[in-house]
């Protein structure tokens, strides 16, 4: 008998109206810009140049920034809450209607396989809208005080890996708390975030609200240290967190940072080993592992190391690697060429500290950016593989013998953003919960979100929560923070 | 390998292992501790892999080549007290003959009837590769004694069934008498001689996956061809959760002891689309030693008109309609 073999079923590349290009989104205009030149973004797919997009330079941000108070004092900051919610619902509304033209856009500018843009990005971006939209007129009842007040202005960063749902996890709570926003999109994946731009004046949004500016790290610096700009967040490397922090000490600004991570998912041998594999993967291969809460060390209970390994290089064996845009693909490409060399340099130190790699029979497309799924075993917590967030589909496996040593070994780390614990045994999952020192922590499942739940971490994973009721704390002010008083 | 010797309800039932799992079913309590020790499903966790293996695009050639295979799968099956051998001659035509206006289209798997029409599908699909399968075991609730039940089976089996589907007893195995079932699965295998042994679980009344997994394991270790989901006769039946745990549990049957058991669903399959989709599930789970007739069957009855249907837009670019399909 021939092997099943599936056709291929791309998604069509017209569907995301892709255009030459693409200018920035500053007082509810899109333009060209003062003159900082443009860049190219690229699908890292195939290397084929995608679009030009105008550079925000120091004068653009200047604009923005100043559109952005503007729109603050005369708009947005009075209007009552109830209002405020009718344009996010609107936002969320237009982003569930332009969600294929969105999801194919995606997965051309970032690599990510068209069923996670299409089933998990998008979706979850309009739910933060309708999420904090709903929030918008129910603020003195968030717990932040009798009359909490927006900040300002925000001064937003974000990354390539999830481009439209970072802006809307940034966007959502500030607008919602009645602050205006200019927001950087990652310099490599800058289209999904200003097709957004496009929807908030679809929905009539006022001008200076929203900004958008795009750029690489230079634009960022610019908007982050801008006089200005009242609050900034941030999401990204633990390198650039550092030192906007360092920026934004002795000011009045304040700050919130999601960083990097080195999750640990612990296995207990009365794991659901099946569920735990699938566990695994949607840990660290979701979006080829380039997401800050992966699950990239592998802690497994030694009683049951070899069952687990075997069932998990069997999964692997049935990923699809491939196309983006075909909606059998389970691992796009990787980002960046800069990328791509952060995990090679990596995975070459995992050879060289003495792991061992492997990686299922996976043949690698001729043209763009592409790294296999591919398991470290042997992996000591002294490996940099087990220290150092590789941002990519590489898993690094550890055992333990103990529930105490499972403990000490997964908060054996600078970071602390997300933990997965798996057991079918209740009382275990609370007695491990505690004691592990990390944001997030998933029993029995991994890498799930939802808007109704704060995310964010500890230690050098940041500071500050994103989600949930808790996600408006760090746009709002009881104190006088602004001059006006949340009259929603 | 023979184990022991133990008596059921009068029957003398002599188990049997594959190797290295001959200690397993020596007592009811061994019996009771592996099943209980087998790992855990997390029911969030199989939903959500089953709903995953469904958001597969198959298209073009794929979809040809996968309707063909379904309809090499299916078990045209007629379980009604309304049977006639009228119907199911009807019924044994269009096994043979599926598309009478294309004979380029595979063959059915089997016939699934009651055992006192097997005769007569016997006679109507002689020399066709057409296997006539009978329920028996007091289908659909089981609810006899084991003798009765074996005369069940010695009658499909000596009308010349090749295939026979029996019901596992839900009740002894919801009080947790593995050993029961166990025994009466052995017996049945017994009295089927050389007929194949399809157990059925009846997952919709036990309920939880643990238990889908451990019944699956009990079939097969107590000689089970096949695990089936369903009578037809209880809802839900087939579910694409289900049919993860049973894949998973063939899989690692086969690891485990070598031998590789097979997997039918059945009940509530009408669309071709779900067909394919469990299809994708075999394959990615199972493995694609399982897309074959010999380890994978889907009970149905309208099901096939919609395989046809489909496999029609696929040859002519358009959809055909009811009336270019048989009814029967």
């Amino acid at each position: 008998m021939p092997t099943w073999e599936y056709a291929p079923a791309p998604e069509a590349r017209e569907t995301a109206r892709l255009r030459e290009s693409y200018g920035m989104f500053v007082d509810g205009e899109f333009t060209d810009g003062s003159g900082s030149g443009s860049l190219k973004t690229v699908n890292p797919a195939t290397e084929e140049v995608l679009a030009d997009v105008a550079v925000a330079g120091q004068a653009d941000v200047d604009t923005a920034v100043d559109a952005a108070r503007r729109a603050f004092d005369s708009v947005w900051g009075p209007m009552p809450g109830r209002e405020r919610a009718k344009y996010l619902f609107r936002i969320a509304r237009i982003v569930q209607e332009r969600s294929r033209e969105l999801a194919v856009l995606e997965s051309l500018d970032n690599g990510k396989p068209i069923k996670e843009s299409r089933d998990v990005d998008v979706p979850l971006a309009a739910a933060h809208f309708f999420y904090y939209a709903g929030w918008a007129d129910k603020l003195r009842y968030a717990g932040l005080g009798p009359d909490p007040r927006p900040l300002g202005v925000a001064g937003q960063v974000i990354p390539w890996n999830f481009p439209l749902l970072m802006a809307a996890w940034k966007l959502a709570p500030a607008l919602a708390a009645g602050n205006t926003c200019v927001l950087k999109p990652a310099e490599t994946t800058p289209l999904s975030a200003l097709v957004l731009a496009e929807i908030c004046r679809q929905a009539d949004l006022p001008p200076g609200v929203v900004n958008v500016l795009p750029g690489a790290g230079e634009t960022g610096a610019a908007v982050v240290s801008h006089p200005g700009v009242d609050k900034v967040a941030f999401t990204g490397s633990t390198e650039v967190g550092k030192q906007i922090q360092r920026m934004a000490a002795g000011t009045s600004k304040r700050l919130t940072l999601e960083l990097g991570g080195k999750a640990a998912n612990v296995i207990f041998d009365d794991a659901p080993l099946d569920q735990a594999v699938e566990g695994i993967v949607n840990g660290i291969f979701f979006n080829q592992g380039h997401v800050c809460c992966a699950g990239s060390r592998l802690l497994v209970q030694e009683s049951v190391y070899g069952e687990l390994l075997d069932k998990l290089k069997r999964r692997l064996g049935t990923l699809r690697l491939g196309d983006p845009l075909d909606k059998n693909t389970d691992i796009g490409a990787i980002n960046s060429a800069a990328q791509l060399a952060r995990i090679r340099e990596l995975s070459e130190a995992g050879d060289a500290e003495g792991a061992h790699r492997w990686s299922p029979d996976c043949p690698l497309p001729d043209r763009g950016f592409w790294f296999p799924p591919t398991v470290f075993t042997g992996v000591s917590q002294a490996h940099r593989i087990a220290r150092e967030e590789i941002f990519g589909p590489v898993l690094s496996v550890l055992t333990f013998r103990t529930p105490a040593e499972a403990v000490e070994k997964a908060n054996n780390t600078p970071y602390g953003l997300s933990a997965g614990i798996w057991t079918e045994k209740g009382s275990r999952i609370l007695w491990m919960a505690q004691r592990l020192r990390a944001g997030v922590i998933w029993a029995n499942t991994f890498n799930r979100f939802d808007p109704s739940s704060p995310f964010g971490g500890y230690k050098e994973s940041g500071f500050g929560r994103e989600g949930g009721r808790h996600g408006l704390a760090p746009y709002l002010a009881d104190d006088g923070g602004a001059t006006r008083s949340e009259n929603g | 390998m023979v184990l022991s010797a133990r008596t059921l309800d009068s029957v003398t039932v002599t188990a049997v292992a594959p190797t290295g799992y001959a200690d397993v079913v020596r007592d009811e309590a061994t019996l009771r501790r592996f099943l209980h020790g087998l790992p855990g499903v997390d029911q969030v966790g199989a939903e959500a892999r089953a709903a995953g293996l469904a958001t597969r695009s198959i298209k073009k050639a794929s979809k040809v080549w996968a309707l063909e295979l379904a309809i090499r799968c299916v078990d045209l099956t007629t379980l009604e007290g309304a049977d006639t051998p009228g119907k199911v001659r009807a019924l044994c035509a269009k096994a043979r003959r599926p598309d009478p206006g294309d004979p380029s289209t595979p063959q059915v798997a089997a016939v699934c009837i009651y055992p006192d029409l097997v005769g007569t599908a016997v006679a109507e699909l002689a020399g066709s590769p057409v296997a006539v399968a009978s329920v028996a075991t007091a289908f659909p609730s089981g609810r006899a004694s084991l003798r009765t039940k074996l005369a069940d089976v010695a009658d499909a089996v000596s009308a010349g069934a090749t295939e026979i589907d029996m019901v596992i007893d839900r009740g002894a195995f919801l009080c947790g008498q593995y050993g029961q079932v166990y025994d009466e699965i052995v017996a049945v295998k017994e009295a089927c001689g050389a007929a194949h042994l399809k157990v059925i679980l009846e997952t919709g009344e036990l309920s939880t996956l643990d238990n889908v997994r451990r019944a699956s394991w009990l079939a097969l270790l107590a000689g089970g061809d096949f695990v089936k989901t369903s009578t037809g006769k209880v809802s839900p039946a087939a579910t694409p959760p289900v049919a993860l745990v049973m894949l998973e549990a063939a899989r690692d049957f086969a690891l485990a002891t070598g031998h590789q058991r097979g997997v039918k669903l059945a009940g509530g399959i009408r669309a071709a689309k779900e067909a394919v989709r469990y299809l994708v599930m075999v394959h990615e789970v199972a493995g694609e030693d399982w897309l074959d007739p010999a380890l994978f069957r889907l009970g149905a009855s309208t099901l096939l008109n919609d395989l046809l249907l489909q496999r029609h837009k696929e040859r002519d670019g358009a959809y055909s309609g009811p009336d270019y399909v048989t009814l029967d």
